[in-house]
């Protein structure tokens, strides 16, 4: 039987979690887009033109893939991996970007900005403006713009414009905080396309929304593969799109356990850590009230992770409500950890996955020996890791000539 | 009435900002003082957060300089406001980020505001919708929560302006605070739309630096703010700034009393 789910009481909040804590500047913007949204979510037209996007452009359905190397090598649970770094762009981040674009256009709006850490998001929306004829402009920390070339050429490939953003510790909060300035400044013309499922109302329950097709085909394709439900959900967490997504469909089934992994960096009792659900209070901060790494004074701390995708001193405000609730579990796991994992699944299974989803993988390692061979992991991986593949060869102590 | 509505009687208002320990702290103390010796009529103290996210590169500059040990205690703030309130009476308002009232603790916060003399609180990321969970305390304690209203707030302006308490600080332009030299065209517009429902003053910033700007703002509404560039002043002047803040506040407060102002 299924319970229901009760954290959904209030427009925008979870539990005493969400809302909407941003300048005024803002309200009127945020307001039309949660209107023009639950307006978009009920007419065919737009599920139509989602879909269509989703399986002609994104590559969807991803594949639900059972990995029998792993299972075997590890001897517990059969683990099934759910292959989000397959779609366009090789991560789920695109699902999101194509949802909130198309809301974009139906808003007669022309520019789309992003924030991004690694560039996966500012990669996905830059690439999605270009589909769309929209300008795009990205904002990216300085840190991370001279850490990820790469993407930022690959952005202006796509035709965006990369502000590297110089304020405050130069990283993705910082990035988050100029695209919220600057989307304050122009909201006339410009729309916010958020890449994770948190800041203020209606992003973090829109993010979910797009991003729950994960989730919706996982539950049809292990249904038909094996004519039951997953015994486990796993999803690493950063904001925590792809893991709500991941979560989304079987959080009416409690039967099914739902773990996010966090970003442990270098432990979670050091200062060098993201792992927010764990180490996190309850604070305000990017329009949300959820869950932050922060002192005493309420200052937002800087955080660390090899990971730059889950480097963020936050967590979305869906995950802080079912953690409360204790309708999910989240657990840390380290930088060694997941860069062991790394090397692991693309031994055993042949897949360089990202950074991100190998903290996810990793929780798997540790998990699967412990269960029964009749119980079954869903893992997401939520992206590929050819971005990552210098950084780990750097991280080994191998140098790298292009 | 409350203090700092009070505080609009019968002339132009003119609302000075410093950040709290930009330099340090004793420097603050002084900032505050020389400012309300210029002519400010209300003194706006700025918080300072780790993420100022409505502040532009003036005030953010200033919250990284004054967060250069970021555990720098809250409490070191209400001290400074105890030794400003031995030397002058002008109403204060703290500029805060709702993080740093909420890890205080709502209640703990607003009673030290009570006890150590401030007056208000303006909150750049608790709009409307949220203000809730704070006012029963702010009313508790007798503080006033001063809303912002901007040029795009529309009709979001009648019940915005109705729960106003001391002011409503009208901003001037779309974006975040910094030196500007135009601001939005239809500030009369909305200042109308404002005195339609409320008797609360009405005071214009965002931008305003220069005296001739500062005249036209306090022209436009009931007074007139000025932030960025009184921090600009203690960057340039570091310890030094006082003397110099003092200057430019009579320099203000001269051109914003160069308006006549209409008998009510
Ligand atoms: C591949 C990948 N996985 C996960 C994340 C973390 O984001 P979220 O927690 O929103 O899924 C990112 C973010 O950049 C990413 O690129």
């Amino acid at each position: 039987m299924e319970t229901e789910y009760k954290t959904k009481k209030q427009a925008g909040r979870f539990l005493e979690y969400g809302g909407q804590y941003v300048p005024e500047t803002l309200m009127n913007e945020l307001n039309k887009m949660a209107d023009v949204y639950q307006e978009a979510k009920a007419d065919p037209d737009f599920q139509a033109e989602l879909a269509d996007l989703l399986a002609n452009y994104a590559n969807r359905p991803s594949l639900l893939y059972y990995a029998k190397n792993m299972t075997e090598d590890l001897g517990g649970a059969q683990i099934y991996f759910k292959r989000e770094d397959l779609n366009h762009t090789g991560a789920h981040k695109i699902n999101n970007v194509i949802g909130q674009a198309l809301l974009a256009k139906r808003m007669g709006k022309k520019r789309l900005i992003a924030e991004t850490g690694a560039g996966q998001h500012g990669v996905a929306t830059a690439t999605i403006a270009a589909l769309f004829g929209l300008e795009c402009e990205v904002f990216m920390g300085k840190e991370d713009t001279d850490r990820q070339r790469l993407n930022v050429y690959r952005m202006e490939l796509l035709g965006a414009k990369v502000h590297a953003v110089t304020s405050g510790s130069m990283v993705l909060k910082d990035a988050i905080n100029a695209a919220l300035q600057d989307f304050a400044a122009r909201p006339e013309d410009t729309f916010y396309v958020m890449g994770s499922a948190t800041g203020p109302h209606p992003y973090p329950e829109m993010v979910r929304d797009f991003q729950s097709v994960i989730s919706q085909e996982s539950k049809q394709q292990i249904q038909d593969q094996l004519g039951r439900l997953p015994d486990k959900v796993i999803a690493c967490v950063g904001g925590g799109s792809n893991a709500i997504g991941s979560f989304a469909h079987y959080i009416d089934h409690p039967e099914v356990d739902l773990i996010g992994v966090e970003a442990a960096g270098k432990g979670v009792d050091t200062d060098l850590t993201a792992a927010t659900i764990e180490k996190g209070r309850l604070g305000v901060f990017h329009g949300m009230k959820s869950l932050f790494l922060q002192n005493d004074s309420g200052q937002i701390n800087p955080v660390y992770s090899i990971s730059a995708g889950l480097d963020y001193p936050g967590v979305g405000p869906e995950h802080a409500a079912l953690a409360a609730e204790h309708r999910a579990q989240y657990v840390g796991i380290t930088d060694d950890e997941a860069v062991d994992a790394f090397e692991y699944i693309a031994k055993q299974e042949g897949i360089i996955a990202a950074i991100e989803s190998c903290h996810a993988v990793a929780y798997v390692q540790k998990l699967a020996p412990t269960l029964p061979k009749d119980q079954v992991i869903v893992c997401t991986l939520s992206g590929r890791g050819d971005k990552d593949v210098a950084a780990i060869a750097k991280y080994r102590g191998v140098e790298i000539h292009e | 009435m409350s203090k700092i509505s009070q505080s609009f009687k019968n002339h132009k208002n003119f609302i000075a900002f410093v950040t709290a320990n930009d330099p340090d702290m004793e420097t603050t103390v002084s900032n505050v003082v020389a400012l309300a010796e210029g002519g400010a009529d209300v003194v706006e103290i700025g918080i300072p957060f780790s993420d100022p996210v409505a502040d532009g590169p003036v005030i953010q500059a200033a919250d990284l300089r004054a967060l250069r040990d970021p555990d720098l205690p809250i409490e070191s703030i209400f001290a400074a406001v105890k030794e400003i309130r031995r030397q002058t009476a002008v109403p204060l308002v703290f500029l805060v980020y709702l993080n740093v009232v909420l890890q205080y603790g709502y209640e703990r916060f607003t009673a030290d505001c009570e006890k150590f003399g401030v007056d208000g609180l303006i909150i750049p990321d608790l709009p409307y919708e949220e203000r809730g969970e704070l006012a029963p305390f702010t009313d508790k304690h007798g503080l006033d929560l001063i809303p912002l209203i901007t040029v795009t707030s529309g009709e979001r302006i009648p019940m915005i302006a109705k729960k106003a308490t001391g002011f409503i600080y009208l901003v001037s332009s779309l974006g975040v605070t910094g030196t500007r030299e135009s601001f939005a065209s239809n500030l009369a517009e909305v200042v109308g739309q404002i005195k339609a429902v409320t008797d609360v003053p009405v005071a214009i910033g965002f931008g305003v630096h220069t005296a001739d700007q500062a005249q036209a703002m306090a022209d436009l509404a009931d007074g007139v703010i000025i932030g960025s560039a009184c921090v600009q002043i203690v960057a340039d002047n570091g310890q030094n700034a006082p003397a110099k803040l003092q200057e430019y506040a009579e320099e203000i407060r001269a051109a914003v009393d160069g308006v006549t102002v209409e008998e009510a």
